[in-house]
């Protein structure tokens, strides 16, 4: 598969005090593909992505070193300012977790706080993500309720939107559908879909199925480690690891 | 992008500012007490009952007030403790879970908690009227009590709801009573922060001065039975700082030194025992 | 034997019962029995006139409660609006931008101004606050002082009540889950914008009960204020003028109360009102910070 690298990681070792949680992961991230990082609990999956958009920073105790660089910029660097980061970067987690406001608002809480006030042009942003994320026929008509109204399908596409309104180049989710039934984690997929041909996607799961339908390079880590990489083709088909193997079977979970 | 930052460390600033001037004001408060209160004071000031009349005395000590507050706040103490220790195990160990007595009760005991304390004075003035007592160390145990029920009870109850379920159902599980479980093992398991509420309350009743003012009375000698009135310290503080003679107010702030003293005692006390309580704790 | 500690448990359990509805009850008792002592004055006096006169002449029969109330009003309401500010943004401090070995020394140290006695806060008025007063800020505003004062008052019970309100405030913040923080930080927003537009949305209930708490907590005050706020039985028309609070009138009249008829119904019928004012104000409170438990989970 040919393609271009968006976010390039080289030698990121991440230490939670005194355990370390990544050790010395390489790989590159192509631009607008899905990509999928998987593996069994507690290997390091959800530390890697929060690495992506420094979330891990609000944890107490934390050293990162390393590099991962985006559009030439290494954003672990310290000097780099955070917010600007951030913002490109759309982070969905496995909660969603609505801000105690509207549905309007929560939305429109991305674009105002980067500096967007006109009204008319916050009611445009907010009509066009909702649609992108498939919330929009469903809400129109209550979208100054309360967002903790929703379902939680319905929260978790909230939160899709609410990412997607501030504009990011790419979307990171850490197990996105885990809290949601099957039609509303069918609904999520479809929207990464048809989400990759503007953004890079990175994802993480456990649901292998999930990876199969949605991935076009997989990322497996194991204890921390990088195993193996590759197009989805090369992983499921072929796997060269072991472990690799292992994992796919089933055998290791 | 700027905007943001100049008011994230404006915000930033004048946090700091508060915590500063909160710390300070704590500090400034300590440090004033020691200063004007170590010139005054003396042994006469702890070891004898003051000379020349409470108002005017001039010599001596504060032996009367240090005394007999410690009776009141001890006497008082005592009597919560005779209340709220049953009713607190009751609420943990005898009642179901979601009764709605234990939902009241802890709710009127939250309650209760911040009624100042010039009400239970006045309150147990009426008590006092009621059956005819007058003004003394009784009066004033009465009040006091009522004053640190609920600030004991509520200690209490935070230490005991701790205890987990499954230590008292290997309790039962051996064939003891619920009295049994509540007295030997609870209170076994429970009883550093046991202690610290009762520190806690003795440290709030030795302290308050509204609610003796007007159920103990004053006096100037050490209290030999519990229908006389009974000195106090905060009363005294406040009677001599009331004196137009500046030597007998150089005394109260000596007075306030040891107040201040006894309760800085108590809140260390209360505080290694909570660590040690919480050591235990992480099993 | 057996029996025997059988009979022991449940008589025990009987007793139990009967001392955890007896303390449940308090409350009911005490507005009660002051309510009783109350009485006399209520049957003679209407309450506009308690309530409302400026007259307050009890050798004469005269019992207006005006001047005291509104002692209270003023004395207390300059002690919230020094406190809200400090305590608000200490709070926000500990609990989201502080290390936790800052939270863990400090969080003692404001407990340790809880634990100080109300006198001691007055000698403490009356040694620096009033001086204070009376030689810098009168003068600075041009007009005189004694320093006895509504602003004494105020700044001392200020003090006073910082502990309460900090408490529970902080307890509040960490109560909301941190996952909305990341949801927010996530999108861009940097921790000042979270803690604005996010944490004290949530919070703000729990942070209104806390206040709450505060005030009831500066209106019951007696011994502080009695020393430093100056006890005169007028309405007070600025700052720097004296006050007599409710709690401060009860108290410095302990011992002519029964010389003079009606007086110590008169009393004990602002004692009833002070009880009445702040059960109100707990109440309250607890409710909204029972709902804001409830809500979290």
């Amino acid at each position: 598969m040919e393609f271009k690298t968006h976010i390039r990681v080289r030698n990121v070792n991440v230490f939670y005090g005194k355990e370390q949680a990544l050790k010395n992961v390489s790989v590159d991230i192509p631009d607008r593909r899905i990509t999928a990082i998987i593996g069994p609990s507690g290997c390091g999956k959800t530390t890697l992505l929060k690495s992506f958009n420094r979330l891990i920073d609000t944890t107490d105790g934390v050293r990162v070193s390393g590099e991962v660089s985006v559009d030439g910029e290494n954003i672990l660097d310290p000097k780099v300012e955070v917010t600007h980061i951030r913002k490109k970067m759309g982070l969905l987690s496995q909660k969603p977790y609505p801000l105690p406001m509207s549905i309007y608002d929560n939305v429109a809480y991305g674009p105002r706080i980067h500096g967007i006030k006109d009204k008319k042009r916050l009611d445009e942003i907010v009509e066009r993500y909702l649609k992108q994320s498939s919330l929009w026929e469903e809400v129109r008509d209550r979208l100054r309720t309360p967002a903790s109204r929703l379902s939680v399908g319905q929260q978790q596409r909230l939160c899709l939107a609410r990412g997607l309104a501030v504009e990011p180049e790419i979307i990171l989710g850490d197990e996105p559908t885990s809290a949601l039934d099957p039609s509303s984690s069918q609904r999520i997929e479809q929207r990464f879909l048809e989400l990759k041909n503007q953004y890079t996607i990175v994802i993480v799961t456990h649901i292998l199925r999930q990876a199969r339908r949605l991935a076009d390079y997989v990322i497996f880590l194991y204890l921390g480690e990088l195993i193996e990489h590759g197009t989805a083709e090369e992983i499921f088909e072929n796997p060269k690891e072991k472990m690799t193997r292992e994992y796919i079977k089933g055998i290791i979970s | 992008m700027d905007r943001r930052k100049i008011e994230e460390n404006i915000f930033k600033g004048l946090m700091n500012a508060s915590m500063l001037i909160i710390l300070a004001s704590l500090v400034f408060i300590l440090v004033t007490i020691i200063v004007r209160g170590l010139p005054a004071m003396n042994l006469a000031m702890i070891t004898q009952t003051p000379k020349g009349g409470y108002y005017l005395g001039k010599e001596g000590g504060i032996l009367n007030a240090i005394v007999g507050s410690l009776y009141l706040a001890g006497g008082a103490t005592l009597l919560a403790i005779l209340i709220s220790l049953p009713v607190v195990l009751y609420l943990n160990v005898y009642s179901k879970k979601g009764s709605r007595l234990v939902a009241f009760t802890r709710f009127s005991f939250d309650v209760l908690w911040g009624v100042p304390s010039i009400v239970y004075g006045a309150f147990g003035f009426t008590i006092m009227l009621f059956f005819g007592l007058r003004a003394s160390l009784l009066g004033g145990i009465i009040a006091v009590a009522l004053l640190v029920l609920p600030i004991m009870s509520r200690a209490m109850d935070e230490v005991i709801r701790m205890v987990p379920q499954e230590l008292l159902e290997s309790s039962y599980a051996l064939g003891a009573t619920r009295l049994e479980t509540a007295f030997k093992v609870v209170t076994r398991q429970a009883l550093p922060g046991i202690l610290t509420a009762v520190l806690i309350a003795f440290g709030r009743g030795i302290g308050d001065a509204a609610s003796v003012i007007f159920t103990a009375g004053f006096t100037d000698y050490i209290p030999y039975s519990l229908l006389r009135p009974a000195a106090t310290l905060p009363l005294a503080i406040f009677f001599q700082l009331g004196t137009p003679f500046p030597e007998v107010q150089e005394r109260a702030y000596a007075s306030a030194l040891i107040l201040t003293v006894i309760i800085l005692i108590i809140s260390i006390v209360s505080r290694i025992l909570i660590t040690r309580f919480t050591k235990h704790i992480v099993k | 034997m057996q029996t025997k500690r059988l009979l022991k448990d449940r008589l025990a359990s009987k007793l139990m019962l009967l001392l955890t509805v007896s303390s449940g009850l308090i409350v009911f008792v005490m507005a009660f029995g002051l309510y009783e002592r109350s009485r006399p004055i209520l049957a003679i006096k209407p309450l506009s006139e308690l309530l409302f006169s400026t007259s307050w002449h009890p050798l004469r029969g005269e019992f207006g409660f005006f001047p005291f109330i509104m002692g209270t009003l003023w004395v207390t309401g300059v002690a919230v609006a020094i406190a809200i500010p400090l305590c608000l943004l200490t709070a926000i401090y500990l609990s989201e931008y502080a290390h936790r070995w800052v939270r863990e020394w400090t969080k003692p140290l404001i407990d340790l101004l809880a634990g100080i006695p109300s006198v001691v806060y007055g000698v403490w008025g009356v040694l620096i606050i009033v001086p204070l007063i009376k030689d810098y800020v009168a003068p600075f505003f041009g007009t005189f002082s004694s320093g006895y004062s509504v602003l004494a008052g105020g700044v001392v019970l200020a003090i006073m009540v910082f502990p309460i309100i900090i408490h529970v405030s902080v307890e509040v913040f960490r109560s909301v889950p941190y996952e909305v923080r990341e949801a927010s930080l996530a999108l861009g927003a940097t921790k000042w914008q979270t803690v604005k537009h996010v944490v004290m949305r949530k919070a703000l209930p729990g942070v209104i009960a806390a206040i709450v708490l505060g005030l009831s907590r500066a209106f019951g005050e007696t011994m502080a204020v009695l020393m430093v706020a100056g006890n005169v039985a007028k309405v007070p028309s600025s700052i720097l003028d004296p006050a007599y609070p409710l709690p401060a009138l009860i108290a410095n009249n302990y011992g002519e109360m029964l010389s003079v008829p009606l007086y110590d119904s008169a009393l004990l019928l602002s004692s009833l009102a002070l009880l009445l004012v702040v059960l109100f104000f707990n109440i309250i409170s607890r409710v909204i910070l029972i709902r804001v438990e409830r809500s979290i989970q």
